[in-house]
């Protein structure tokens, strides 16, 4: 992950790092700062154009575009939430790889303990159905001679 | 018998899910600024840049707000909808040319006639950005107190505009 993260971070500096030093003329320790945050902070929004792509990793012009406001805000001092919630007021709950927990998002976050609960409990009441059918059989039919129970093909 | 029936019913439900997915097209994000006012803003005109335009002077009137940008292929392919639109005299149509250069823009507009009433430069992007824009074309219709009532994205369509956006404006022209 952190080899990713450093791997992601070099890409960025390679293409879009350098052009920004360059023509803003930024102490460089700092410049370097404000992009790792800028990334960190990236890494968990969409970008809107290619979708399946995070904002720190898409080279759409509009993701450009909203890491320059990024790198912006931090500049002015805004906290990640503030920028995040830029972001979120434009252009909705989508932004976010990690959804909120409100009740539009209940049955995502949920759900599939919903699912699982329904499979565990259906697995339940079958189990139980078919202990009380081999039940109603008799005994000696269905246990072995040390109590063990016969394989298979042995039950008439 | 109802026990072999099960599988079935949950197939035709799953099929049911999937055929539901396939119908909801995922470039399509919910916009949040729907019932928010208006960002407001003051860009030069892209006929002349020594003047502005805000989108304060419309209040009192139901307008569209139209992004565009003469890269836009589908822009092109929503723009007699746009002309016949703007004949109409319905409600004023503006233009925001987003991320894109005057004098592209200007040729553009020469070549395909332009619709709208006027048209403001939107160069490095960051209206478009303050409007949730994330492709050209989008449309906004705003209502009479500088709220956004609608978004339309992707091109403003025949369709689009007989059964959403002319019902829409002739409530709000109500009200």
């Amino acid at each position: 992950m952190r080899f990713l993260l450093l791997v992601v971070a070099m890409a960025a500096a390679l293409t879009f790092g350098a052009a920004s030093i360059a023509k803003e003329a930024v102490p460089m320790a700092q410049d370097e700062a404000v992009e790792q945050r800028m990334l960190v902070i990236s890494e968990d929004l969409r970008c809107l154009v290619c979708q399946n792509e995070s904002l720190a990793g898409s080279r759409a012009e509009l993701a450009e575009d909203l890491r320059r406001e990024i790198r912006e805000m931090i500049r002015a001092g805004k906290s990640d939430r503030e920028i995040t919630d830029y972001l979120v007021n434009r252009y909705g709950d989508f932004v976010l790889y990690r959804p909120p927990l409100k009740p539009v998002t209940w049955l995502l976050w949920f759900g599939p303990f919903v699912l699982l609960l329904g499979a565990l409990a259906g697995l339940a009441i079958y189990l139980r159905s078919r202990g009380r059918r081999l039940g109603d059989e008799p005994a000696d039919a269905t246990e072995g001679i040390d109590g063990h129970a016969p394989g298979p093909g042995t039950r008439a | 018998m109802i026990r072999y029936l099960i599988p079935l019913g949950l197939f035709i439900l799953l099929v049911a899910f999937l055929a539901f997915g396939l119908k909801l097209d995922p470039r399509e994000v919910p916009s949040p600024l729907i019932g928010k006012p208006a960002p407001a803003f003051e860009l030069p005109l892209l006929a002349d840049p020594s003047r502005k335009f805000s989108p304060a002077e419309m209040k009192g009137k139901v307008w569209m707000l139209n992004v565009w940008a003469s890269w836009c292929v589908t822009c092109r392919e929503e723009h007699p909808v746009l002309l016949q639109f703007a004949k109409s005299g319905s409600v004023p149509l503006y233009g925001l040319d987003w991320k894109d250069q005057n004098a592209d823009a200007l040729r553009w507009l020469a070549r395909y006639d332009n619709p709208y009433t006027l048209t403001v430069a939107d160069a490095d992007g960051r209206v478009g950005i303050d409007y949730g824009v994330y492709g050209a074309p989008e449309t906004y219709l705003i209502d009479k107190a500088g709220v956004i009532r609608y978004k339309q994205i992707g091109a403003v369509t025949p369709d689009a505009l007989q059964q959403k956006i002319l019902p829409l404006v002739r409530e709000l022209q109500q009200q």
